[in-house]
């Protein structure tokens, strides 16, 4: 039994400092996407079959497996291994294997082409250094193929091959091929990924793969294999300052160790290094190594981009997780608002105002999506007229997000590293994006301002509004106030319901039923709304409000303060509304209790141009929420909400 | 950076994670060639230091040479061990000599890391499987949710991509953290090699036969070999087109059947 410890450091002491830019070639993971049943498992099946990668027997007894059920054999087969697959003919997640060939080892991703595994195929595809994009002859370009190509551009990937299979279904027409090669090429190109190259394949009869066909005279590019060996692994960042993402520090005795990751640059022992967000410097002390060689000096760097380390500060800062570690003169962007394009992967849509985990790096913080400029749809490009209201699964939007506290990162695609991000929802990562540009922001530095509405606005991600709703007794206002406070909350919007029981038991709990006390319990309701709006609160003010003068006042009131103000009528026919009667109101007014009520001995002034009307005579509750929320949530939240306005892109 | 070098990284940042994001993480050791890789690298993540239980599921078919490599281990490393065995299991007497292997890996491995998971409430487990081991395998997350019950949904997995994972869990449920997903056979031999990590010595050629992959006495067989040492074994893997498994009778058992055993919660 070998009992030796290694006492040699693993690390070399001095590593040449063109570590970091010459990546060994030696290693290339690849994703294989395209449309469901372009042959995606059958081309890795076969390329592991003919460069000799499938361990002895399993193609056999695969076969005969095939043979007992009844089955033609497809080399599909070699790799859809899980029972289901085999029995539905489908890949359903991401699967990797590798072949070697003399020159490198290959890591296949195998990426499903259904729709609803797009999760699988960016989990898998996020990892690799190129892509295989397949695509039909005898289809063409089909959705996921599109699909597919538009995410490999979102996901950075930049050396891709087109592999046109199927050849033998057309023939081996060049015209085939030349035609799918000139749209998806057109295709991929507005998308910044132009492809390296075009190859005509047939991966079922093994044509273009390993050898050059005789069936394709007339092709004089390279086999895929021999495209594929011309890629890289991920070519390094040349030249990039240093970005240390800290996972951890630890304290297994007196010392602090500052523990992460190489994301960009390198680092050395003497180096100057200031952490973000927040800016504390300090200098690189040691580089921490395990196992320890007595004989051998302490290793000093640089350590390259790609490296896990653990260092040892000069000064005892307090460093957290998340923090970035760069040096003084090129440090990252530190903001709490940017633009961002993301793609969402979740059954329920990222909402705008809503509250969702991001996570970039190790940095963790809270984000609300202020806006959502555009939805782009992934497979004809074609883009959203304006602003919406949330981001359906499987679609790609352009984002305006703000969190709750500053974060550090690199923007457009500087250290792709630095610039990427994941947003939560539950505990399952429901969607990704990449940072385009940070936004300027007005809360960030509110000590010597005076607060405004904006400053609060920017906090809650929405502005302060008064939503007022009048209409008779039992038309549905309490009702609908109550709902849409709801919604509002679960939108990420602040609401406040203000209706006559609140007034009366409290702030108006003075006043009586006379025309001069009810003016001035709803001049007491107006001037609450309105305190309450400029605060950034929604205010729903649900109030009968009989008469048309009044509601022009609170209209008026709210203009002159420059709070957005809408008037909404709640309108049932008065039976309706006597037929309803939930507090026994109308009964007790018919036998003379209650004087001077509204629709039996006082009149109801029906606004003359409201915001919105809403008969809830004729429209489901949920109908009436739909319009409700829709001109609500326009309010607090405009198309180009003020906090982004001065967007600094 | 070489391979080796991006490989032990990438695996050194998982364990790092996994550390941050649990409460109760514990690391399985088998002792096996890959178990040994996965204690180095924590030694290497948290600066000499394993700040993690290390747990081997005992079957009690352990070999004694791998019973002995295990006290010295131990010692050498200084980690916290935990052995647990399905003592209940035992007492039924289920056991390799009146069972089928598959019943026997169920109980005495699966059930029994069930046990140890529930008395010591850990919300983690550190595991060193490796995609092309089994073909099941190879659509693992290095992330991995388990459901209380133990099991792998891998029909719906979560997404994983730049560098986040899953590490939420709810109530009874643990995520398999999985650093040595990326790695081969022959990545691990080279890094053997490289690190010169100690190894049981069952892995070397005694008279022309030496044990490819190590499980319990009665259902593992050695392979026809002369490698003596670890170059032998990668110019051997080199060429081979055996599986690494091939020597596991339980694998082999029934058609599927490392299917049926790891949507029952084995590894």
């Amino acid at each position: 039994m070998t009992k030796l410890l290694n006492l040699a450091l693993s690390e070399p002491g001095a590593a040449p400092a063109a570590a970091a830019v010459s990546a060994a070639p030696n290693h290339l993971s690849f994703v294989v996407v395209g449309h469901v049943d372009h042959g995606k498992s059958t081309l890795i099946g076969r390329l592991l079959f003919d460069t000799h990668s499938v361990e002895d027997g399993k193609a056999e007894r695969i076969q005969a497996a095939c043979k007992a059920e009844g089955m033609e054999f497809e080399y599909a087969f070699l790799m859809d291994a899980l029972l289901e697959e085999q029995a539905q003919n489908i890949t359903m997640d991401t699967t990797r294997v590798s072949f070697r060939t003399p020159r490198r080892a290959y890591t296949i991703i195998d990426a499903p082409g259904h729709k609803e595994f797009l999760k699988n195929m960016i989990t898998g595809a996020a990892s690799a250094d190129a892509a295989v994009l397949l695509v039909d002859a005898n289809e063409g370009l089909r959705e996921q193929t599109r699909r597919h190509g538009f995410l490999l551009s979102l996901l950075g990937l930049k050396q891709i091959v087109v592999a046109v299979n199927k050849m033998d279904l057309v023939n081996y027409d060049q015209q085939v091929f030349d035609r799918i090669r000139a749209e998806l090429g057109e295709f991929l190109g507005r998308l910044g990924v132009p492809p390296t190259y075009f190859v005509p394949i047939s991966a079922k009869l093994g044509q273009g793969l390993i050898q050059p066909s005789a069936h394709l005279p007339w092709y004089h590019g390279p086999v895929l294999l021999e495209a594929l060996e011309q890629f890289r692994s991920t070519p390094p960042l040349v030249g990039a300052p240093l970005r240390l993402t800290v996972q951890d520090i630890y304290r297994f005795d007196a010392r602090r160790i500052v523990a992460g990751l190489v994301e960009a640059g390198s680092l050395s022992v003497g180096d100057a290094i200031e952490f973000y967000p927040g800016g504390k410097r300090s200098v690189i002390k040691t580089i921490e190594a395990w196992p320890v060689a007595p004989d051998q000096p302490a290793p000093q760097g640089p350590i390259p981009t790609g490296r896990s380390v653990a260092i040892t500060l000069e000064d005892q800062l307090f460093v957290e997780r998340g923090q970035i570690g760069a040096p003084l003169a090129d440090p990252p962007t530190q903001a709490q608002a940017f633009s961002a394009r993301v793609f969402w992967l979740h059954a329920d849509p990222l909402r705008v105002g809503e509250l969702v985990p991001l996570r970039l790096g190790a940095q963790q913080a809270e984000a609300r999506v202020l806006s959502i400029q555009r939805t782009l749809d992934a497979v004809s490009l074609d883009t959203s007229d304006g602003p919406t209201s949330e981001v359906k699964r499987h679609e790609v939007a352009e984002v305006h997000i703000r969190v709750r506290r500053p974060i550090a990162f690199d923007a457009g695609g500087r250290i792709p590293a630095l610039g990427r991000f994941v947003l939560m929802r539950g505990r399952r990562i429901a969607g990704g994006g990449v940072i385009d540009a940070s936004l300027s922001d007005q809360s960030a530095s509110t000590d010597d301002q005076p607060i405004t509405a904006a400053t609060r606005s920017a906090l809650l991600g929405h502005r302060g509004a008064v939503i007022w709703m009048t209409g008779l007794s039992g038309s549905g206002k309490s009702t609908l106030a109550q709902e849409l406070e709801k919604r509002l909350l679960r939108a990420g919007v602040l609401p406040a319901v203000l209706d006559g029981d609140i007034l009366r038991t409290g702030l108006s709990k003075n006043l009586g039923f006379s025309p001069d006390d009810r003016r001035e319990n709803l001049r007491r309701a107006i001037e609450l709304a309105l305190h309450l709006a400029d605060a950034g609160v929604v205010v729903i003010a649900a109030l009968i409000s009989p008469f048309r003068a009044d509601r022009a006042m609170a209209a008026k009131r709210a203009a002159e303060r420059g709070v957005p103000f809408a008037e909404v009528f709640i309108n049932a026919p008065l039976d309706e509304c006597e037929r309803r009667d939930p507090k026994q109101l109308y009964k007790r007014a018919r036998a003379g209790e209650i004087p001077l009520f509204t629709g039996i001995d006082s009149p109801y002034e029906a606004p003359l141009a409201p915001t919105l009307e809403i008969r809830t005579d004729r429209q489901s509750v949920r109908e009436s929420l739909d319009k409700l929320s829709e001109v609500v949530l326009k309010l607090a939240r405009p198309s180009d909400p003020e906090d982004t306005a001065g967007a600094n892109i | 950076m070489s391979h080796l070098d991006e490989l032990e990284s990438h695996s050194i940042y998982l364990l790092r994670e996994a550390f941050h994001a649990f409460e109760r993480p514990a690391m399985l050791w088998s002792m096996g060639k890959d178990s040994n890789v996965l204690v180095w690298l924590a030694k290497k993540a948290f600066c000499g230091h394993v700040p993690f239980p290390i747990v081997h599921i005992d079957t009690t078919y352990e070999f004694p040479e791998m019973m002995e490599f295990r006290s010295w281990a131990k010692e050498h490393y200084g980690f916290n061990l935990i052995v647990w065995i399905n003592q209940d299991a035992r007492n039924r007497g289920i056991g390799y000599e009146t069972t089928d292997p598959v019943t026997v890996t169920h109980e005495l491995k699966t059930v029994a890391l069930q046990q140890c998971l529930a008395a010591h409430k850990f919300d983690a487990l550190i595991t060193g499987i490796r995609r092309d081991e089994d073909s099941t395998r190879a659509k693992e997350r290095s992330f991995s949710p388990r459901t209380a019950d133990f099991e792998w949904d891998y029909k719906d997995q979560p997404p994983e991509f730049w560098n986040h994972f899953t590490t939420d869990v709810g109530p009874g449920e643990h995520v398999r953290v999985q650093p040595l997903l990326d790695w081969t056979e022959l990545d691990i031999w080279r890094y053997l090699e490289r690190e010169k990590v100690p190894l049981p010595g069952m892995y070397f050629s005694r008279s022309g036969k030496r044990y490819r992959s190590l499980g319990c006495w009665p259902i593992s067989k050695p392979v026809e070999s002369n490698a003596a040492n670890i170059a032998d074994i990668i110019e051997e893997l080199k060429v081979t087109r055996v599986s690494e498994r091939a020597g596991r009778a339980q694998d082999h058992h029934e058609r599927n059947a490392m299917q049926k055993l790891r949507a029952k919660g084995f590894m």
